[in-house]
């Protein structure tokens, strides 16, 4: 386990910049989550921690060593990819083995069906070791190079969405399982996702990539709570937030605001301006609010057993919103 | 009434194909079957007219492929001793005895080395080569796949009169090595687009995982590359070997007496005491069956090949 960082790291891919100036350290035993776009840079960063890629410019440093002329087998990192994930002319068993069996680690056979049991009853695959990699399911293919990933124990865990193909309650089921591994094993996590729930459950930090650039790191509660621009703003937050002109609801507006963000908890029903309701969407744990406001749509949310129907109108007013300038930057 | 099925097709189309299919084999397969009969009947059976389908089978053909006979006077045949095997038996009734070895042995284990030797050497090469293609940056990627392309674009032939210039000045004329090293050049090309095209579909996440737990580049291609590719590699070989076998023109102009190989001399049995078909049809026979039996046993991975990929798309 070990401290990663990254100083004024650059990589380009031809006429793209992929990432820029990105100065990032993931502390000892975090467990960083990756937040932005397709294409915001995030799989470049765990490639270019891993040794898939060099970077064009800036260092890479693990545990204290500068790691950017090392192979990926001397940085002693693993990684989960999104997919492709397994070697399909071997048994799952011989899969979850071909990391402990390499010229680096070489463990002894019987060690490695030790640790190989003990990973494959964790992430309950024991009953399909014997099975090619080929014949079996899609969220059994992930289990199964999670755990090529767990048998080790590397100085770092780099995940690039190794969730998102699963089905929801298994997801859920390995969202705990991954949060629990890091606690036990005090591991370093690299994780890539664009689902707000891993992010805000599993996080310790999180890391908001714009276009190459990281242009906030904190915890979940730091991003969530108080983002630095509009853009870090819309990443988190189930409904997304309301941008609205800054004078929508009159005066209030700090000097230079352009815009107003709107999370639901910003929002209070029952006093203020008239909008109209367009949509219910009962979502069982919580009711969103599809509300016409002038000409702007805002998605809030209601009590649960709210009586409000499609035509409603309902009054609202802003509380605490954030402001942004004209750049998006909060003000 | 049964439904109507887009996906599967109907019973009358089935056995339309079924016949269709029957039809074509017997078709393909009747002058190979002419041959492998031909090579065990008799002399006067072969040339027959009306030819004839029901034979008494003969070892005649196979014993003449592998034997040169002489004729001896009439009086001295007389004299022989009984013979003592069943080869010197059937020479015999031709009024003819033994005199030793032919060199169709030779020519066969001739063609075995350069046939086999030449398919290794070109998978070998092409693999590495079509990995490299495949895989890494290398200047003037497109110029150079070209070139190797376009030494395949003339009929080989055509360079006959430089190249057998060329082996006469390196001492490579009628030698295994210069012909192993001729049709490893001529199948390169195909070996190393052919691969290409197989490694290419191999996504690089395999090889990416490899080296992230712990493998170098090359095990990485060894343990991950290679046992993927086995059915553009099994596929490739089956070309090879069956260019390298087949090759005449180049057996006929640069071999003789120490490197020929099968191809050009089968054809020198028809002279050897009269028109001997059935000698021809046993080497002929003999010559097909390593391409058949290579191919049979690669049949496993060809038909691997349709059931891989542990792809999620």
């Amino acid at each position: 386990m070990a401290e990663v960082s990254l100083s004024h790291v650059s990589k380009g891919f031809g006429a793209t910049q992929a990432l820029l100036d990105v100065t990032l350290t993931i502390p000892d035993g975090a467990f960083v989550v990756l937040l932005g776009p397709t294409g915001a840079g995030k799989t470049t960063t765990l490639r270019l921690i891993a040794g898939l890629e060099r970077p064009d410019g800036g260092d890479i440093v693990i545990d204290g060593e500068s790691v950017v002329n090392d192979t990926p087998a001397q940085r002693d990192v693993a990684m989960v990819f999104q997919q492709y994930s397994l070697y399909p002319h071997l048994s799952v068993r011989d899969n979850l083995a071909f990391p402990l069996r390499s010229p680096v680690i070489n463990m002894p056979e019987p060690e490695i069906t030790r640790r190989v049991q003990a990973v494959a009853e964790a992430l309950r695959i024991g009953h399909k070791l014997d099975n090619k990699a080929t014949a079996l399911s899609g969220g059994e293919m992930q289990r199964v190079s999670i755990g090529r990933a767990l048998v080790r124990q590397p100085r770092i865990y780099l995940m690039d969405e190794p969730l998102s193909s699963l089905d929801a309650k298994l997801r859920a089921d390995l969202r705990v399982e991954l949060k629990r591994i890091h606690a036990e094993l005090g591991a370093t996590f690299l994780y890539v996702t664009h689902d707000q729930i891993e992010a805000m459950t599993m996080a310790t930090h999180v890391g908001v990539l714009d276009q190459g650039r990281l242009v906030q790191f904190g915890t979940p509660r730091q991003i969530y709570e108080d983002p630095v621009s509009s853009y870090v703003a819309s990443r988190l937050g189930q409904p997304r937030i309301t941008l609205l002109p800054a004078g929508s609801f009159g005066h209030g507006a700090p000097a230079g605001a352009v815009q107003m963000g709107l999370r639901p908890e910003h929002i209070l029903i029952g006093e203020g301006q008239p909008a109209t309701v367009r949509r219910v969407e009962r979502l069982g744990d919580q009711t969103r609010l599809h509300l016409a406001f002038g000409p702007h749509e805002i998605v809030t949310l209601a009590d649960p057993h709210t009586l409000l129907g499609t035509g409603d109108t309902i009054a609202i007013c802003p509380q605490n919103p954030l402001w942004f300038d004209a750049g998006g930057n909060r003000i | 009434m049964s439904a109507y099925s887009v996906t599967e097709p109907s019973r009358a189309s089935k056995s339309i194909a079924a016949v269709l299919v029957v039809v074509y084999a017997i078709i393909t397969l009747l002058p190979l079957l002419w041959i492998i009969s031909t090579g065990f009947k008799s002399g006067p059976d072969s040339i027959s007219y009306p030819p004839r389908v029901l034979f008494e089978p003969s070892l005649e053909g196979y014993v003449n492929l592998f034997t040169t006979r002489t004729r001896i006077g009439a009086e001295q045949f007389a004299a022989l001793p009984p013979p003592e095997t069943w080869y010197d038996k059937i020479v015999r009734q031709s009024g003819t005895v033994i005199a030793g070895q032919s060199r169709f042995g030779e020519r066969f284990m001739n063609s075995v080395i350069i046939g086999f030797g030449s398919t290794a050497l070109s998978i070998f090469l092409g693999t590495l080569a079509a990995y490299a293609f495949s895989r890494f940056k290398v200047p003037l990627k497109d110029d150079l796949l070209f070139f190797i392309l376009s030494t395949r674009m003339m009929p080989p032939i055509a360079v006959a009169i430089p190249i057998y210039l060329m082996y006469r000045e390196l001492g490579l004329s009628d030698t295994h090595l210069g012909m192993i090293l001729l049709y490893t050049a001529v199948n390169i090309s195909l070996a190393v687009w052919l691969l290409k095209g197989f490694i290419d579909e191999i996504p690089r996440e395999y090889e990416e995982a490899a080296l992230i737990d712990g493998y170098t580049r090359f095990q990485a291609f060894r343990k991950v590359v290679l046992p993927q590719a086995a059915t553009g590699i099994a596929s490739t070989a089956i070309f090879c070997l069956i260019f390298a076998w087949n090759e005449y023109a180049f057996a006929v102009l640069l071999t003789s007496g120490n490197a020929q190989t099968a191809p050009p001399f089968i054809p020198t049995i028809i002279g050897v005491g009269g028109q001997d078909w059935p000698a021809v049809a046993a080497g002929a026979t003999l010559f097909l069956l390593p391409v058949m039996i290579f191919t049979i046993l690669l049949r496993k991975h060809l038909l691997r090949g349709i059931t891989f990929g542990a792809v999620r798309k």
